[in-house]
């Protein structure tokens, strides 16, 4: 198995999406062994800023040279900021999935919910077992 | 200016005031376009006929075909195409008709339409075919529209989902929704079959039915195949049956027997005509009594004692039209003309040698490639997968590059999803032992290529004529470069 680095702040969903939530609000994005998988990102198709979604939606799209995949809400919540910088360079879901390659920020709707993601230990583990 | 015909683009070989074609005397009287019609910036290459021809043979001469060599495109059934098939098709009562003529000049035509209709709803056990959908995809959002409908019309209003297993083709869900529905996804299980109990969890009455394609994706014939039409069925829902894999079972298993209602054919990859850049495809949709009404129009019908003895016909409630006319006719002759070649029996050794071929390849390659389902009996494909014991940093790409130098149009890559580093080989019926064996042969050295010397691989191709192309920087920075000068 890759040597696969996690964010010890986030959590995680069983889909290898990540949300850490900073100053109230969540940052969210996919997982380091999601963009290994995925191999080289060439499209991130992101929401409207003010769309809202609930825990599990199909939030985004990502499209690698291998195959596209729905990316999914690990949170409920309304999108307040899309991250511009992947539409030129989406490379960077592959250099840095949980810092510059980040996808959206949201207004989460309910900070409870983080009670249903793994922490990263535990998503470490699920990782080990299933991937 | 250097005349190479391959590596040049039309635009550069244009000069002004070339011509490449001389039209006929007008057989009507001449008049003008109307001003408002009238373009004076359409750039279009000006050319002789022999350049045109140059650029675009030497272009194909670049191109591998099945008509070059072994092809065993997984998951897209690329067979032979035989040429007896074109022959048909090129006959002048086919190919100089208009669809606009009047029935009784064109009942040859018909004809050959009905009996195809008639030789589809055989090999399926379905009870009538609309031929219109011009594509695989095309069929499944047609037979999605007739499901939908039929529910609507018996005043099943609730019903907005469709169920489709994880292995399934990516169409499926994409025609779902640009049905309007909602795709619920299943998984599979252990065997690679539907796992059941989570297709019970998700049967209710808001189901309008189930696609599923069998064999699946991964080249399995699912085991419990009449138990997933049954439960479908319990909760009124349909079910319908992708038939990209027909190939695998035609004279062997009728889909209508094993409970479907709707099912799509490919004529592109089951009965031999042109696929993908090849030509236009055709992907008719086959039904039971209870969704005849529903079916895309027209279709044709036929009564004896009148004088014109073919007729279109609409069905009741049609979805409506799908395509313009009446299909792709010319890609129907051609499947007409292969069924009839074969015949009954033809058929079903075709399918009995599609499996077998798979399953001798699958064979000689399980012990060296992993092979998730290698302990099952595939079908018309299997799927390994490239991640080798004992290699590093390798991927399957690398091996689908490295079969390039031997001279083989590398399988289906990174497709069925569920496999990690899926590869997807489907040799079809006609290829010989000898074939089968190099195939296998190439794939073994490969193997060991990876292991000794990984790095032959990781820079291949060696022999074609552009080495590793970087699909990343192709994918990420598009740029047009056929322009006019």
């Amino acid at each position: 198995m890759a040597n696969y680095k996690f964010d010890a702040k986030a959590k995680y969903l069983d889909t290898h999406e990540w949300v850490r939530i900073e100053d109230g609000v969540a940052v969210m994005g996919v997982s380091d062994v999601a963009q290994d998988q995925l191999s080289d990102v060439v499209y991130v198709d992101l929401p409207a800023e003010g769309d809202s979604f609930k825990q599990k939606d199909t939030i985004a799209v990502v499209e690698s040279v291998k195959s596209a995949e729905d990316v999914f809400a690990p949170i409920s919540g309304k999108v307040i900021a899309a991250n511009e910088a992947l539409e030129g360079s989406p490379e960077l879901v592959n250099q840095d999935p949980y810092g510059a390659g980040w996808f959206l920020k949201m207004e989460p709707a309910d900070l409870s919910e983080l009670d249903n993601l793994m922490d990263a230990e535990a998503y470490e583990k699920f990782v080990a077992e299933e991937v | 200016m250097t005349l190479d015909y391959a590596n040049s683009y039309i635009y550069d070989l244009s000069e002004p005031g070339r011509i490449g074609v001389s039209l006929p005397p007008t057989d009507v009287p001449e008049s003008d376009l109307p001003q408002g019609y009238l373009r004076t910036t359409l750039p279009l290459p000006e050319v002789a006929e022999v350049e045109l021809v140059r650029h675009y043979v030497r272009l194909s001469q670049k191109n591998y075909s099945v008509d070059s060599g072994f092809y065993p495109l997984g998951s897209c059934t690329m067979k032979y195409n035989p040429k007896v098939n074109d022959q048909a098709a090129h006959l002048i009562g086919f190919a100089r008709i208009h669809p606009l003529q009047p029935e009784e000049t064109v009942q040859g035509a018909m004809a050959l339409m009905y009996g195809l209709q008639q030789a589809l709803a055989e090999i399926s056990g379905f009870d009538a075919i609309s031929l219109q959908p011009s594509a695989g995809a095309h069929g499944e959002f047609s037979g999605v529209l007739i499901m939908r409908k039929y529910q609507l019309d018996r005043g099943e209003t609730q019903r907005n989902k469709i169920i489709v297993p994880d292995s399934a083709h990516g169409t499926n869900p994409a025609s779902t929704a640009m049905s309007g529905l909602k795709a619920v996804t299943v998984p599979s299980d252990d065997r690679g079959n539907v796992d059941l109990e989570a297709l019970r969890a998700a049967l209710d009455d808001t189901v309008v039915g189930m696609m599923l394609t069998n064999p699946n994706t991964v080249g399995l014939f699912d085991e419990h195949v009449t138990e997933i039409c049954d439960l479908v069925h319990s909760v009124g829902g349909l079910m319908y049956g992708d038939g990209a894999n027909l190939n695998a079972v035609m004279g062997i298993a009728k889909m209508a027997d094993l409970g479907f209602d709707v099912m799509h054919f490919n004529l592109h990859k089951t009965f031999s005509t042109p696929h993908g850049g090849g030509g236009p495809g055709s992907g008719p949709v086959g039904v039971t009594k209870a969704l005849e009404p529903f079916l895309p129009g027209p279709i044709v019908g036929r009564e004896e004692t009148e004088e014109v003895e073919y007729h279109w016909v609409w069905p009741a409630k049609s979805i409506g039209r799908v395509k313009s006319f009446f299909g792709n006719f010319g890609v129907l002759v051609r499947a007409y003309t292969y069924i009839s070649m074969l015949g009954a029996e033809g058929l079903l050794r075709t399918a009995e040698n599609a499996v077998l071929n798979a399953n001798y390849i699958q064979a000689r390659l399980k012990n060296v490639y992993p092979v998730p389902f290698g302990d099952r009996f595939c079908m018309h494909e299997f799927v390994a997968s490239g991640l080798l014991p004992g290699t590093k940093d390798l991927h399957t790409l690398d091996i689908a590059k490295r079969l390039i130098d031997y001279g083989f149009h590398p399988p289906t890559i990174y497709f069925p999803g569920i496999v990690h580093e899926s590869i997807m080989i489907e040799p079809t019926e006609t290829e010989s032992k000898a074939t089968l064996d190099a195939f296998s042969e190439a794939m073994i050295k490969i193997a060991q290529e990876a292991k000794e010397n990984p790095e032959l691989l990781h820079s291949a191709p060696h022999k074609a004529p552009v080495g590793r192309l970087d699909e990343v920087l192709a994918a990420r920075r598009l740029e047009l470069t056929s322009l006019p000068k």
